[in-house]
């Protein structure tokens, strides 16, 4: 796992314009991936998960989107830089993406065949036949097992179910046999029982393909049991990083802290308060750390410079004052 | 029944003072956010400034237009068909009538078109919405809305320049043609609004704890439509400004000697295309304000949110 | 079999507005004050002769027998003599509409197609330059009188440059073609006559820019608004991230649902477009049921006039279906909501 990652995100800033001013949505965010590795990435709603991922596959709208700086490297090329025709080959192919709602991520007004002919045919420079157009677009469909695969092809979105229009996304992602898929919050807007076919699908399609994967999500339950490692991220900025096990076992940072106590335990008796607060705005967001608003421990520091990550122990990275001194040399 | 049952979590009593502080907080928040959004879009403000503009000139039409005595009988034909200068700064019409003292007075005309129609036709299109769109689907939405599409199958223009030509041709009889063809947009309008909302709760509640059905209608339901409304109205403002100005324009509104600007360009077509200016600055001025309306009305739609116009 | 159900209710509902119509033209025509008998045999006939008028036009029935009588011989294409031309109302508004109809459809397709690619263009730059000489163009085309294109085109086009003819719809010495749909472009074409449908042409081509300037405005406005809307889309954003091209979204899978909003607005168009050619077909001499219409009026012709209304009612209301079936057409959603009712 030692050579170069599969995908570097470094120091990734994102700016939405707007009335009012400039949104500052990420402010910095570092990832990586290596092969064959499945990452994690949690944090509240609206800190900035889908953005960042959007942002990887340039699809996000601009304007009022810009990326005044950083890199996205995936196999050492940076994206944003990229031709787009060059772009065009990694999208589908090298990077896929799920997202979030199946609902809004699915044309309206095309059947299901339509959008994925339309994705078989530019998921290759060669010129295929009808026949083998029609192989490949059925194939995905019996992976992510949707019945009656002929059918389904001539539906539109608005004739499925929420759980049938997820596998479909799920299928489109998978045409072009990517390296690297994203998942945003998977089954997120369905309900809990079919959120956990579609998990499970998911983790088996993910094991038999050998696929590198982001996923996405705010229950940190499914974090634990389908991710490597984890993510944290907080109002645009990466607060912490850990190996799932260790992250579990040893949160650091304070956000971190607040999550897994927000998390419902069946032993501990209701729901506890969560972290009080909420999100600040993006227009003027708190100098400094941009938790420390809402942070128990919060210290002067905090309030005025931005921490860095601090490596404590092998691949526990955290993003606080609190761990200045506790840093180790790797 | 009587049995109290303890309430799992404590919530912290709020007394309907505070509740009312904070409603009225929220609104002021709510208010000073659209007129956010409204000044954001300059193009908005250009459109109000063009209509107090317009709205000034015509109040004080007899003080600022330089030739007020050119709005009566009056000819001179020694000064007739001037071309622009700057005695008379869009030249004198084919009897030696200052234009742009008639252009003034036209906004008068054209205003007060368009304020009667409104006034007129909004009350009763409004009310007939709400009430169709509160008794959805009984008979009285059906004799409703089905006299309302009959109005609306044939292009308005139409049908107001049919009852117009049928009356005595003057300003009156045309607001008359033009509000019996106006009051269905508004029906259709509020009735798709006050449809969706005769179910959601606040309505349902106030049904349940035995309010009248004025008080549901005008207290619960009207306030909820009334963005859309003004956003309507702003934007109609325009269109029956319009349509009064085409049917001056084939001599069923204002009626020569008076000002209407319609009438103005219909006399003024004669002279094209040598003294074009005669029929083009009053049209212009028919532009301006139609403009100015439209401009506003896109602001108001951007800064209450009423996609639905 | 949803969507026949669907819009056979439509038609049905459709005839029962147009019968809700006859009897508002019937009011309308009723109000006037005066004397339809006298009026049609002028202030000199004697009394006896106004009265045999008046009964065999059975005036002196009840209104509700009256309207019946009317209806039934509407329904035949009888709507009277008029009182303008003195001939039956109904051959004139066979003559008369096909020219309309001409400049209407011509205006529209002027306004469907400039509207749409402009309004395309004006999303594809939205915020740059274009965009903006764009959208203020739509902006004076939206508020601008119908008539006051018509009088700003003439004097341009037709008496300053002398591009195109002033009047009319063919020159003098140019014979017609025979009449089959009675739209002289058409009917030349048909014949093979290209000289004459070039010369048809040309006098089409300036009253319907007139006519189509509002819509074609309104047409870029939307486009433009309902395809930025679009752009930013998940689905747009989800095809985008498969490596679907920029040009196969753009012109597939972007332009089919932005195009749904402008057709369902086409029928609004029409209607305006409906309307104005009264204005237009009058600045420009155009001999169609509108100029005819609008003489009707000003004359006082009831019968002429309550045919007119009629017929544009008919005509708006087949629009008006017309453009639910393309939108149903294009729309899975309503199409098969409108299925799933049944």
């Amino acid at each position: 796992m030692d050579d170069a990652p599969l995908l570097e995100i470094k120091d990734l800033h994102v700016h939405f314009h707007v009335y009012g001013g400039i949104l500052r949505v990420l402010d910095g965010v570092s990832f990586v991936v290596h092969r064959g590795e499945k990452v994690g990435l949690v944090g509240e709603t609206g800190c900035g998960k889908t953005t960042t991922m959007k942002a990887t596959l340039r699809v996000l709208p601009m304007p009022p989107a810009r990326i005044p700086g950083g890199q996205i490297l995936f196999q050492g090329q940076d994206l944003l830089k990229m031709r787009d025709d060059r772009l065009r080959r990694v999208r589908g192919r090298g990077i896929s993406m799920i997202f979030q709602d199946p609902t809004a991520a699915l044309n309206p007004v095309f059947t299901i065949g339509q959008q994925i002919r339309a994705v078989v045919r530019h998921s290759t420079e060669k010129r295929l036949s009808r026949s083998q157009i029609h192989d490949r677009m059925i194939q995905p469909i019996r992976e992510v097992a949707l019945p009656d695969p002929e059918r389904m092809l001539g539906s539109y979105p608005i004739q499925l179910s929420g759980g049938m229009r997820q596998r479909v996304c799920i299928a489109m992602a998978l045409v072009a046999d990517p390296k690297l898929l994203i998942a945003d919050e998977p089954g997120t807007s369905l309900d809990v029982t079919i959120q956990d076919q579609i998990l499970r699908l998911l983790g088996r399609l993910v094991e038999e393909k050998d696929l590198s994967v982001i996923l996405i999500t705010h229950t940190l339950g499914i974090v634990r049991q389908l991710t490597d490692r984890v993510y944290v991220m907080y109002a645009g900025t990466m607060v912490e990083v850990a190996g799932t096990e260790e992250l579990f076992r040893n949160p650091l940072h304070p956000y971190t802290h607040g999550l897994m106590e927000a998390v419902p335990r069946l032993t501990g008796g209701g729901v506890s308060d969560g972290i009080p607060g909420r999100i600040p705005n993006y227009l003027h967001p708190p100098p400094g750390c941009r938790f420390h608003p809402r942070c128990p421990h919060v210290m002067d520091v905090c309030r005025q410079e931005k921490p860095g990550f601090y490596r404590v122990s092998g691949d526990h990275e955290v993003a606080c004052f609190l761990y200045r001194d506790k840093e180790r040399s790797a | 029944m009587g049995e109290v049952i303890p309430a799992r979590h404590s919530h912290p009593t709020i007394s309907l003072e505070q509740v009312k502080l904070m409603e009225r907080q929220t609104r002021r928040e709510n208010l000073g956010r659209a007129w956010y959004k409204f000044s954001r879009n300059s193009l908005s403000l250009v459109g109000a400034a063009m209509v107090l503009l317009v709205l000034l000139l015509a109040i004080f039409a007899p003080l600022v237009a330089p030739y007020p005595e050119h709005v009566k009988p009056f000819t001179d034909f020694a000064n007739a068909k001037l071309p622009p200068s700057w005695a008379h700064p869009f030249g004198t019409d084919e009897i030696g009538r200052d234009i742009l003292s008639r252009s003034i007075f036209g906004f008068r005309y054209a205003l007060w078109m368009g304020v009667v129609v409104l006034s007129l036709v909004v009350p009763p299109g409004v009310l007939l919405g709400l009430v169709a769109g509160y008794f959805q689907g009984t008979r009285i939405d059906t004799i409703i809305m089905r006299i309302t599409d009959i109005f609306l199958a044939v292009p308005p223009l139409i049908l107001a320049l049919a009852i117009a030509s049928i009356l005595k041709p003057n300003l009156s009889n045309a607001m008359m043609a033009v509000s019996l063809m106006w009051w269905p947009w508004y029906t259709r309008l509020v009735y798709g609004l006050a449809s969706t909302l005769r179910n959601e709760y606040f309505v349902v509640s106030a049904e349940v704890s035995g309010a009248s059905t004025a008080h549901i209608l005008f207290r619960e339901i009207l306030p909820n439509v009334i963005s859309p409304i003004f956003t309507k109205i702003s934007l109609d403002m325009g269109w029956v400004i319009i349509i009064g100005s085409t049917l001056s324009f084939v001599g069923l509104g204002v009626q020569p000697p008076e000002p209407g600007l319609g009438t103005m360009v219909a006399s003024g077509a004669k002279y094209l295309p040598d003294q074009w200016w005669i029929a083009v600055f009053p049209a212009l001025a028919i532009v301006l304000i139609v403009l100015g309306f439209n401009l506003l009305g896109d602001g108001l739609r951007d800064m209450l949110g009423a996609e639905e116009i | 079999m949803g969507f026949v159900t669907f819009i056979g209710r439509r038609i049905f509902q459709s005839i029962f507005v147009l019968l809700g119509l006859s009897i508002l033209i019937f009011i309308i025509a009723r109000i006037m004050p005066g004397d339809p008998a006298r009026v049609a045999m002028g202030a000199r006939a004697p009394d006896w002769v106004v009265e045999n008028l008046r009964e065999q036009m059975h005036l002196n029935d009840p209104l509700p027998v009256q309207y019946g009588y009317w209806l039934r011989d509407a329904l035949q294409g009888d709507f009277g003599i008029s009182l303008f031309t003195r001939r039956n109302v109904a051959d004139d508004v066979r003559e008369f509409l096909p020219a309309s109809l001409e400049l209407v459809f011509t205006s529209g397709i002027i306004a469907g197609v400039v509207g749409i690619s402009l309004g395309a263009i004006s999303a594809r730059y939205k915020d740059t330059w274009i965009d903006g000489v764009l959208r203020m163009f739509s902006y004076f085309g939206v508020v601008t009188p119908a008539f006051v294109f018509a009088i700003l085109f003439l004097l341009l086009f037709g008496l300053a440059l002398q591009w195109l003819p002033p009047i009319g719809r063919l020159s003098d010495g140019i014979p017609k073609p025979p009449v089959i749909t009675g739209m002289i472009t058409v009917d030349a074409l048909l014949a093979g006559q290209f000289a004459t449908f070039w010369d048809a042409f040309k006098h089409l081509l300036m009253p319907a820019l007139a006519l189509s300037m509002g819509a074609l405005a309104q047409e870029a406005r939307i486009t433009r608004s309902s395809m930025a809307d679009n752009l930013s889309k998940d689905y747009i954003a989800a095809e985008r991230a498969l490596g679907i091209p920029e040009r196969v979204i753009m012109s597939r899978f972007l332009l089919k649902p932005s195009l749904i909003p402008t057709i369902s607005v086409f029928a609004l168009d029409f209607a305006a477009g409906l309307s104005n050619a009264f204005l237009v077909e009058l600045i420009f001499n155009w001999p169609g049921l509108s100029r005819y219409g609008m003489n009707a009026m000003l004359r006082k012709d009831l019968n002429a006039i309550s045919a007119v209304i009629l017929i544009l009612g008919i005509t708006f209301t087949i629009a008006n279906i017309v453009v639910d079936l393309v939108v149903g057409a294009l729309d899975p959603r309503i199409r098969l909501s409108a299925e799933r009712s049944e």
